[in-house]
């Protein structure tokens, strides 16, 4: 860590919005907006469907009814996608940014869903697995292994892992793996129809099963990640301070990084590759609630749930009659969000 | 030219300064012999790459084909398919390292490259969409052009603040280069995937069926932008020293700014458009020129853009001819450039 205090000093000194009191009620208020964003979520789309149906699809469900089908078959499992991969993703990013001391950790520009991407398309080319439970785990070692490369190299050299090193190391890799994988897509024409629409990154058209394996890494690691808050408060700190205190700061990261590693692998291979929810929900929660990871944890996997069913709700309105991946809808409002904290003055000075 | 002694090495060995009249040219004599080698170099790779195929010419009879000496068949074959495909993948080369001189001397900052701040971006999303909606492939190149001028403008205005940072120019490229591409993506799912693949062959970059008409065009950008990019190069390497003492030699810096970028989008812009943003040349071969022949110069420039050339051509054949499958030349690049890339950025002394 090259100059922890520089990047990590403006960010403790901002004051609270919020007192500590409210805290609590905010995630009260917050899972009221999740439920009320997941009816929306039901509700919307090319086929309208009134809040009734969706609630009697919901609990006295009925085939026979067309719209509490779509709502059973197709708005139901998109919804369940989007809540649990935006909590997954939303705590993974605050996580990576705090193991990283990096504002501009998240997993698409860490290289982790890159790798994560090669690797199952590299399953479904060599190995012929089509399933995603059988392609997770080639997701979670091609994970692991560019976010290892990215954090070794940003890391070694000359000054340390500095948030532009770590962002350029990552985008090369990223840049070379999605060479590769094209490449890879070229051999074989039908793969490429089916994996050009997983590589934009969507949640529709998905069925629930895929989910029900998939959901116990993602939610088994945000609720792993949830008892960390504490460790990575102290590690903001700063590394001498944390050592200092007894904190054993390298396992610290390398939980963190599995972590990080199982929940966003699990989430490209149920997916494909969804980017800027974890950069942005970090930022979002702390300008609100500040700096306390205890806090910040819950409110991230909330925050991202909501802000990836919104997105997801937004993909099938501006397109109509036809429908915007999700990943493509979240990259466009993201983008934005990296390029403001590249303005900002401590970042990049 | 009294402003010429502002620089420390003027006195090197090595440079000649050739007066006559009322112009003075100086000259590297260390740069002339690498630049000699490299070219000679360049047409040895040049007709042996035209000798490998299906159908194998020897290195005589290539030669003779491309004056028209040869049989009927040599000539077709190296006349039509392989003379093309060479001159456009070594012009390509020349081009993008060109830009990438450019653009890393304008930034003042080694690690900077079109491909990463975006541009290359810009013309991707152009070029994908004149693909998949079956527009005019005459056109293309001009409006590829546009497509990375766009997103250079778009980096530039976004990265300022009182002035251009360098590292804050990387982040936003990136950022302008992220908000690009999931358009870039919006299209490839969007239309049905007789349209896609050909766009998706191409965003690997690829120097497949190249023609005379990529030829022509790469000619005329080359013909125009190289000479421009040699003349600027004096004003960028004053930049390096600081906008002071470029204020102070009275050029003016905004205008010389803007003429090196439209040089270099045109270089990357009308080379992405005929083969796709074929990744890292622009970023490792102006390092590799400037450790043979020293920093950013006018003589640089065109050792650059001959190493560029040598490079794709080279990377080119390999992935034409000794790869199990004839692979896009971008996988390649690829391949060999992020390690190189990421030793540099391990190297690098550059605070970020």
């Amino acid at each position: 860590m090259a100059s922890p205090a520089q990047h990590a000093g403006p960010v403790l000194q901002r004051p609270r919005i919020a007192t500590a009191g409210l805290l609590p009620l905010g995630l009260v208020a917050l899972t009221a907006i999740l439920l009320a964003v997941g009816m929306l979520s039901l509700r919307v789309g090319s086929l309208g469907i009134t809040t009734a149906d969706a609630w009697n699809a919901l609990f006295h469900y009925n085939a026979d009814n067309y719209a509490e089908l779509v709502v059973r078959t197709l708005r139901l499992p998109r919804t369940l996608y989007a809540i649990v991969l935006g909590a997954g993703l939303g705590l993974s990013g605050t996580i990576a940014q705090a193991i990283t001391r990096n504002p501009l950790a998240d997993p698409s520009i860490l290289g982790v869903s890159s790798g994560a991407t090669m690797a199952v398309v590299v399953a479904v080319f060599f190995f012929d697995l089509t399933a995603p439970y059988q392609y997770v785990w080639f997701a979670f070692v091609g994970a692991l292994l560019a976010s290892l490369l990215v954090f070794v190299l940003s890391a070694a050299g000359r000054g340390g892992a500095t948030p532009t090193k770590v962002a350029l190391a990552g985008i090369v890799i990223s840049a070379m793996l999605g060479a590769w994988t094209s490449a890879l897509l070229l051999l074989d024409r039908e793969t490429m129809d089916v994996v050009r629409f997983w590589l934009a990154g969507s949640v529709a058209g998905r069925d629930l099963n895929t989910l029900y394996w998939l959901a116990p890494f993602i939610l088994g690691g945000s609720v792993a990640g949830l008892f960390l808050g504490h460790q990575l408060n102290v590690l903001t700190l700063g590394e001498e301070t944390a050592r200092a205190l007894g904190m054993r700061t390298g396992m610290l990261r390398l939980i963190g990084l599995v972590l990080v590693v199982v929940i966003t692998g699990a989430a490209v291979a149920a997916a494909g590759p969804i980017a800027f929810i974890g950069l942005a929900t970090p930022h979002l929660v702390r300008s609100v609630i500040g700096p306390d990871y205890r806090w910040m944890l819950p409110y991230s996997m909330l925050v991202g749930a909501i802000l990836l069913t919104s997105a997801d709700i937004i993909g099938r309105v501006i397109a109509r009659p036809s429908e915007v991946q999700v990943g493509i809808v979240t990259a466009v409002i993201g983008a934005p969000v990296l390029i403001a904290l590249a303005r900002r003055r401590t970042l990049a000075s | 030219m009294a402003a010429m002694q502002l620089s420390p090495n003027q006195s090197r060995a090595g440079h000649r300064t050739v007066r006559r009249g009322g112009l003075a040219v100086r000259i590297n004599a260390g740069v002339l012999i690498f630049t000699g080698i490299a070219l000679t170099a360049l047409v040895l790779l040049f007709v042996w790459a035209m000798t490998l195929g299906s159908y194998s010419i020897p290195f005589a009879d290539v030669v003779k084909s491309v004056f028209g000496h040869g049989s009927d068949d040599q000539i077709l074959v190296v006349r039509e398919l392989r003379l093309p495909r060479v001159l456009s993948a070594a012009m390509i080369g020349a081009s993008l390292a060109v830009s990438g001189a450019i653009f890393q001397g304008l930034v003042r900052n080694p690690l900077v490259s079109p491909d990463i701040i975006g541009v290359n971006a810009g013309a991707v999303l152009v070029a994908v969409f004149w693909i998949v909606s079956g527009l005019s492939y005459r056109l293309m190149p001009l409006a590829a052009f546009f497509g990375a001028a766009v997103a250079a403008t778009a980096v530039y205005l976004l990265t300022w603040k009182k002035g251009i940072s360098p590292n804050r120019m990387i982040l936003v490229g990136i950022g302008v280069g992220e908000f690009l591409y999931a358009f870039n993506q919006y299209l490839l799912v969007k239309y049905p995937l007789e349209q896609v693949r050909p766009a998706i062959v191409w965003s690997i970059g690829s120097i497949y069926g190249s023609n005379w008409f990529d030829v022509k065009v790469l000619a005329a950008t080359l013909l125009v932008c190289l000479p421009a990019a040699v003349v600027l190069a004096w004003p960028l390497r004053a930049m390096q020293l600081g906008d002071d003492v470029v204020r102070g030699l009275g050029l003016s810096l905004e205008r010389t700014r803007l003429g090196l970028i439209v040089v270099a989008c045109a270089l990357a812009g009308v080379a992405v458009a005929l083969a796709g943003p074929i990744g890292f040349v622009a970023l490792m071969v102006p390092h590799f020129a400037r450790m043979l022949v020293g920093p950013l110069s006018g003589s640089m420039i065109l050792f650059t853009a001959v190493i560029g050339a040598i490079f794709v051509l080279g990377i080119d054949t390999i992935a034409q001819h000794f790869m199990p499958v004839a692979l896009p030349v971008g996988a390649l690049t690829a391949a060999f450039g992020a390690p190189y890339f990421l030793f540099l950025l391990y190297r690098t002394n550059t605070r970020m």
